[in-house]
């Protein structure tokens, strides 16, 4: 039977914009006063809601309103969201760090967090010094450290170094060891925000490999906050997506990926009507171009490996000339071609296709690893010559690749601007 | 699922508080980190040192010496049948282990927003960690006042603890928490506003002066009564001189002084316990 081991119930908070300045004072008065006369906070019924680029007209924003949600005992939940949807803020009350402005958390089993490594590392004392009391601060006793230390030292890779103060390690042993000792918390519910990315490459696969004992094997309640859609989907059993300090979705990981990616999505078409930066005759004319998913609905992003269609439309402004070529190529930021299409290799009518109107592109595996790309458009009669061409825009779109696990092996493919080749290592 | 019921759950986090919410089992429970906090406090001040752990000789002895010289020699203060530099050494110790109360306390919010604000223990660990590591340094300062009032000893002058002595544990509780109540004031009241970190370090070596540290109380009740009050409303100066009076039987004592110190530091600490108490929870919004 399943177990709620957290209940989050009404959770708001509100944080006030700006300085602190004198205003501060005559509100802290105002809200004093009230309290003395038994009446409730009047500053709790103003508030913008969390939007960053709107312009600020209120003193007071909710950095989260009214988030209700619960996870049960061994689930590992997924919290997504943009930058300042409140995902930091939602930890951080989770981890106690911060009080709620109102609702209440309820929960059966003690909370730990990982939110910063290396907290409270004092320079002076030693590596084995820092462990015990980076392990207590995190709240494990020194019995449980003890019975661990052995086992921390050695997958810091420090040990040369462990009777040395922390002040003469490299930044890199510091991360480390500090993260040696986070990684061996053992909380009923471990609450990660995104931490992986620290030291080299060697430790880092320690550490996410770590990540995954953790929230795989060891059965744990996990609350995991990342950007890495991929990572998400891997580990995560269960999604919740904020957004402007809500919460807008929760269910199931891939729809709740869905939906983060759909919710990013930029409303109107990708519109190149009014390009000046285009050359060709202009016969026909790139419209406007659309990145659809697999349920054509229009995303901002696609994760590596994944389905993803492209719907170019056209305006015809003159009869065009038949064997028509259409083109993409795929480059990097550098402006180096990193893949392209071209119809012509393919034996497609392009023609009957742009007297429809629109030209669609399907992948059914976007083979491209994570990082941001943009393509060329091209439309040109019989062969690609410049004197041909029809209508061609240099960067017309960015295609935004999330990182995945095109080889299924829990570890996400690097980010670099480059296609993934299937390949099997015998 | 089943329905579940409040006793079920672990702890709740919420932004409803009460005024003392001091939850002994949970300190319990982060004990280990309490000893190591204390630990750090005391071995990473002199590391790196040449003379180490003798820095704590030095502060009180060195500071005995300029009072004997300006107070007793110059200003010539009379401090009875006691050697000056005994009676200064004995205030200083004293005064010296309420003050590091105060001002390691006054600072605990700020000066550890950057732990406080990722991790959570129960903050009152951190002010009781500098009044337990202090605890330690007092009683490495105490031997050296045990080494001089044996060399007085030796040399003849009569002094000579009395039966108020068995009050001396209460005296330590009493400066520490003294300390501790008005640091957490302050700390809890420095989160939002700065102004009272500016006060703080010259308020504190201000009220030496009215704490009758460099001076027996009786001295000013003889040369300005009309100003003996400042002393005698003083808590701290009630301490320091009962403090000095079990210890060389010399000073003034009565036990309205006493009682009154012993009431304000218990208000003191409740009330700095409450304040505390409110900041902790969402001091690191505005601090």
């Amino acid at each position: 039977m399943k177990e709620t081991i957290l209940k989050i119930e009404n959770i708001s908070k509100q944080y006030r914009l700006g300085l602190v300045g004198t205003g501060t004072l005559s509100h802290d008065l105002n809200r004093f006063w009230h309290r003395v006369r038994g009446k409730e906070d009047p500053y709790l019924k103003v508030g913008a809601v969390n939007k960053r680029s709107a312009k600020a007209k209120e003193d007071y924003v909710w950095a989260l309103q009214d988030i209700n949600f619960e996870v049960q005992k061994g689930e590992v939940l997924g919290i997504i969201g943009k930058n300042g949807a409140g995902k930091s803020t939602l930890l951080k009350i989770l981890s106690r760090v911060t009080s709620p402005t109102t609702g209440s958390i309820k929960t059966k089993g003690r909370i730990a967090s990982l939110l910063e490594v290396g907290t409270g590392f004092h320079p002076e004392l030693t590596g084995k010094e820092n462990i015990y009391l980076n392990g207590a601060i995190l709240g494990m006793t020194k019995a449980e450290i003890s019975a661990k230390i052995d086992e921390i030292i050695e997958f810091s890779g420090c040990e040369m170094y462990i009777d040395t103060p922390v002040k003469r390690y490299s930044s890199g042993m510091r991360v480390r060891l500090a993260f040696a000792v986070a990684a061996h918390l053992e909380p009923d519910i471990l609450v990660v925000d995104e931490v992986l990315a620290v030291g080299d490459a060697e430790f880092q696969k320690k550490a996410i490999g770590k990540m995954q004992d953790i929230s795989r094997g060891e059965g744990r309640t996990v609350l995991f906050v990342s950007h890495s859609m991929a990572a998400v989907k891997s580990l995560c059993t269960r999604a919740i997506v904020l957004e402007h300090g809500s919460n807008v979705f929760e269910g199931d990981t891939d729809e709740a990926v869905d939906f983060y990616l759909q919710s990013n999505k930029v409303k109107e078409l990708i519109l190149l009507k009014n390009r000046k930066d285009r050359s060709g005759n202009g016969k026909a004319l790139l419209s406007n171009v659309e990145i659809l998913n697999s349920k054509n609905e229009v995303v901002e992003s696609v994760i590596s490996g994944e389905f993803l269609r492209i719907k170019l439309h056209f305006s015809i402004n003159d009869k065009i000339e038949d064997n028509l070529i259409f083109a993409i190529s795929i480059k990097d930021n550098n402006d180096i071609i990193k893949s392209m299409i071209v119809s012509d290799e393919m034996n497609i009518d392009i023609n009957s296709l742009i007297s429809r109107g629109y030209i669609i592109v399907d992948f059914n595996s976007f083979l491209m690893r994570g990082g941001v790309y943009n393509a060329t458009v091209l439309l040109s009669g019989y062969s690609t010559a410049s004197l041909n061409h029809i209508d061609r825009i240099e960067m017309a779109f960015d295609i935004n690749v999330l990182q995945g696990d095109f080889y299924d092996s829990g570890k996400l493919n690097r980010t670099y601007p480059l296609a993934i080749i299937p390949a099997k290592i015998n | 699922m089943k329905a579940s019921k409040d006793s079920e759950w672990l702890y709740t986090i919420s932004s409803k508080r009460k005024l003392i919410d001091f939850n002994f089992k949970e300190i319990w429970r982060y004990r280990d980190l309490l000893v190591l906090f204390v630990k750090r406090d005391i071995t990473t001040v002199y590391k790196q040192t040449v003379l180490g752990p003798l820095w704590f000789f030095i502060q009180p002895l060195f500071t005995s010496v300029i009072f004997t010289l300006v107070f007793n020699n110059i200003a010539s203060i009379s401090t009875g049948e006691i050697p000056p530099f005994l009676f200064n050494l004995t205030g200083i110790t004293a005064w010296n282990y309420f003050k590091v109360c105060l001002t390691g306390t006054s600072n605990t919010f700020r000066g550890n927003a950057g732990v406080f604000g990722k991790v959570y223990f129960p903050r009152v660990i951190m002010p009781l960690s500098v009044v337990i590591s202090n605890l330690v340094k007092f009683g490495i300062q105490l031997l050296i006042l045990l080494v001089f009032y044996v060399y007085y000893l030796s040399q003849g002058f009569s002094i000579s603890p009395n039966s108020h002595i068995l009050m001396f544990p209460v005296y330590i509780l009493m400066m520490a928490f003294l300390g501790l109540g008005i640091g957490m004031i302050i700390s809890a009241l420095t989160t939002k506003y700065r102004d009272l970190t500016m006060l703080v370090s010259f308020a504190v070596s201000l009220l030496m002066y009215v704490s009758a540290v460099p001076f027996p109380m009786s001295e000013i009740q003889e040369k300005q009564p009309q100003y003996a009050w400042l002393l005698e409303y003083n808590p701290v100066a009630q301490i320091i001189e009962g403090f000095r009076f079990m210890i060389l039987d010399a000073g003034v004592f009565t036990w309205l002084g006493f009682i009154y110190a012993l009431v304000f530091t218990i208000i003191a600490f409740l009330f700095g316990l409450i304040i505390f108490n409110k900041t902790e929870k969402t001091f690191i919004d505005t601090v």
